[in-house]
């Protein structure tokens, strides 16, 4: 029964796949439907399944069958449905089919919508295949799946040359992430001789893991997975790709770039939670990675024009947010912000999507200004996101980045001052995006202003959803009980996490959060509401606002850095190594051809010269056989 | 009666007989430009070899060497029939039977 429920919600989206990829283009208008339906019929099952475990609080684990199979090393086809995957389900498969929905509106006049919705489809199947894994490996199978599928989402419309360029600095990016993956799992396969999370985390609590060979191959796995995490979730160093990855529609913006691939290394350390409490010095090393990512995207996400660019460097920032959770242990805060997070983020990402659609394809917020007026909606929606993200009671974002802080600040205050700091630019910049895209005079031309209008009900009934979502999240995890943590303990490494005491220091920083946030929105008001500041052209840009305009010019040093040496290697095997092995190759090839021209001419083609030659053949090996 | 011809001749002298026989042959298959004439050189390479064959038969008091002989035969006359057709198929295409024109195995 469960075997066969968990094998409907699996291959339910990659059915869909299939539909869409074969006969998506018969049936352009289902397209859209189909895959929605797909997908719901996941969400449903998750629902199902989500249900029964939080009854039971048994996980339901289903053996497949053996799919490697070696002497004392086996690896099946194994999926593990406990606490922390059924909530990666609910929300992946939950907003999956929101927006889905919401992209029949968005991609109505696209010509290759059954393309897109097929890659949609296939994107939330290797997405589950991920979270349901029951071991690395399957795991990784969707790790990789997700960022196949991100590839050709980003690159979806592939006639802009930038965009493909932009898929494939996503995948290649992605790549050194999932080599260090690879690195991470072979190692604990070395070490354990399993690949399993349940046999991993059992031979955990008995094996003594004092020999400093062990540890020092623990530690190894530990920062090899992270480097992998770090690719997948966007963090320094390997963030660059997820702001070009904006050239994707905007509905995988939401899905993929903002909820639910890029918490796929979220999802990971988690997993592998009672792996990283051994090694507190890679924790620190996550903390201190993720603290920095946040401040620095949320930097540079103070002078981003592009709407999309904004949200994409808040995702970072947020993403660090969450990785400064999982280092200092925290695993239930970070799960609740991923959670939250995915909601106000899927919302922001569609009501920007909205905006752009209403525009006919604007992206630049100096452009934009007074779309209230018309697009109630998305405004009101987008609104509630904004304040979601930036941290006002009593929205989701509230309670997950306060949970959040509070455990940083137990542990590290320095970590926690700059969460902080990155906390406050949140609300800054995107109550900036949000004044300056809705508030104020139209900025656009005449003719963008008279095709200016509301999305259909496909696209704004998501909206309202993650918005309602968006407002009731944190009701998860109310500090002094959090039924999140509650939830998560029998999955998470160590001591269930106690609820924090709600004493005067809890409250001081509570305030202090709050605050900072309204001093953010209050400096955006002032500027751009007050004084109706619009952001310069870019050529108008100076010192330092133009160097964060610039993203520090990361990209730029990356070229310098990686891309120049790779491509000047490139060239010189291409044009030197290449060649002289040609020439040898070509040498050989000729010398051969010019000998055997010359021996053609001994076969003249009479048959009295073949037996003479036979004959003598035949005299000297008897000679040399009998007579020598 | 076969003891007697060994005795009054020799071994030895079959086998030169047989040597010669076959390098008659040999220098027929060579020599000639008549397809009919390397034909009959080969058969008179054959012969000298079932010729040995006889003689070590009777040498050696086992009939086996006799026996072979007359396998071989019939496999030569079978051989020369097939020969000939070929021959006269290659004279009809060709027009000649000397093979120093045949060269189109030129390479």
């Amino acid at each position: 029964m469960e075997t066969s429920l968990v094998l409907i919600l699996i291959l339910s989206p990659f059915i869909g796949f299939l539909y869409n990829l074969f006969a998506g283009k018969k049936t352009r208008e289902a397209s859209g439907v189909i895959a929605t339906l797909a997908v719901t019929v996941s969400f449903v099952i998750s629902v199902y399944l989500f249900q029964q475990v939080y009854v039971s609080k048994t996980p339901i684990v289903v053996h497949l069958f053996d799919w490697i199979s070696l002497e004392r090393f086996t690896i099946g086809l194994d999926f593990l449905l406990d606490q922390l995957s059924l909530l990666w389900l609910l929300f992946v498969t939950g907003i999956g089919a929101l927006i889905h929905l919401y992209s029949i509106g968005y991609m109505h006049d696209d010509e290759d919508k059954d393309r897109f919705f097929a890659y949609l489809n296939l994107f939330v199947g290797f997405m589950m295949m991920l979270v349901m894994g029951g071991n690395l490996l399957v795991t990784f199978i969707g790790w990789e799946g997700v960022g196949l599928c991100s590839y050709l989402l980003i690159g979806f419309w592939y006639k802009n040359q930038d965009y493909n360029d932009a898929a494939k600095k996503a995948f290649i990016m992605n790549r050194i992430g999932d080599l260090g993956f690879l690195i991470g799992m072979f190692t604990l396969a070395y070490i354990f001789g399993t690949l399993d999370y349940a046999h991993l985390k059992a031979d955990f609590s008995l094996a003594p893991l004092t020999s400093p060979t062990v540890f020092a191959g623990l530690t190894l796995a530990g920062v090899c997975l992270f480097i992998g995490a770090t690719g997948k979730s966007a963090q320094l160093p390997l963030y660059t790709w997820l702001p070009d990855a904006m050239a994707g529609p905007t509905p995988v913006s939401a899905l993929i770039h903002a909820a639910t691939m890029v918490t796929g290394g979220i999802f990971l350390v988690t997993r592998m939670g009672f792996l990283y409490n051994v090694i507190p010095d890679v924790q620190l090393l996550i903390a201190i990675v993720g603290a920095a990512t946040a401040l620095f995207a949320a930097t540079i996400g103070l002078m981003q024009t592009d709407i999309k660019k904004v949200l994409a460097y808040s995702t970072v920032s947020q993403l660090g947010l969450m990785f400064l959770a999982l280092g200092v242990g925290a695993y239930s805060a970070a799960v609740f912000h991923v959670v939250t997070h995915a909601f106000f983020k899927a919302c922001l990402f569609l009501g920007a999507g909205s905006v752009i659609h209403g525009l006919g394809g604007n992206q630049d917020i100096r452009k934009m200004g007074g779309v209230k007026s018309v697009m109630f909606v998305t405004f009101v929606t987008f609104f509630i996101a904004t304040l979601a993200i930036s941290g006002i009671f009593p929205f989701a974002g509230f309670f997950s980045k306060d949970e959040i802080l509070l455990s940083t600040f137990e542990h590290n205050k320095l970590l926690w001052a700059i969460g902080s700091l990155a906390s406050i630019m949140t609300a800054f910049y995107m109550f900036r995006a949000l004044f300056l895209t809705f508030f104020g005079k139209f900025r656009g031309t005449e003719q963008e202003k008279h095709h200016m209008h509301e999305s259909p009900k496909t696209m704004t009934i998501p909206l309202i959803v993650l918005a309602i979502l968006s407002t009731l999240g944190g009701l998860l995890g109310i500090p002094g009980y959090s039924w999140i943590s509650e939830y998560l303990a029998p999955v998470l490494p160590g001591a269930p996490a106690e609820a924090h005491h709600l004493g005067a220091l809890e409250y001081t920083l509570m305030g202090v959060a709050l605050l900072g946030a309204i001093v953010g929105i209050a400096i955006a008001y002032f500027l751009y509401i007050s004084k109706k500041n619009i952001p310069s052209a870019d050529e108008e840009k100076e010192g330092f606002g133009k160097i964060i305009y610039n993203k520090f010019y990361v990209d730029e040093l990356y070229n310098a850095l990686i891309v120049k040496p790779v491509y000047a290697l490139s060239s010189l095997f291409a044009n030197v190594f290449e060649k002289v092995i040609a020439y040898i190759v070509d040498g050989v090839g000729s010398l051969t051809g010019y000998i055997s021209t010359q021996a053609r001419l001994i076969q003249d083609g009479s048959v009295g010269t073949y037996l003479v030659a036979f004959v003598v053949g035949l005299c000297a090996i008897l000679t040399y056989l009998f007579i020598l | 009666m076969a003891e007697n011809v060994l005795k009054l001749i020799g071994i030895d002298s079959y086998i030169y007989l047989t040597i010669l026989l076959f390098s008659v042959g040999i220098l027929g298959v060579l020599f000639r430009r008549s397809m009919i004439v390397l034909l009959m050189s080969i058969e008179i390479m054959l012969n000298a070899v079932n010729l040995l064959l006889v003689v070590f038969s009777v040498y050696h008091q086992d009939s086996a060497g006799q026996v072979f002989v007359f396998f071989s035969m019939a496999v030569a006359a079978a051989e020369v029939a097939v020969g000939l057709s070929i021959l006269v198929s290659i004279f009809r295409n060709a027009g000649s039977i000397d093979f120093a024109t045949l060269r189109n195995l030129k390479g």
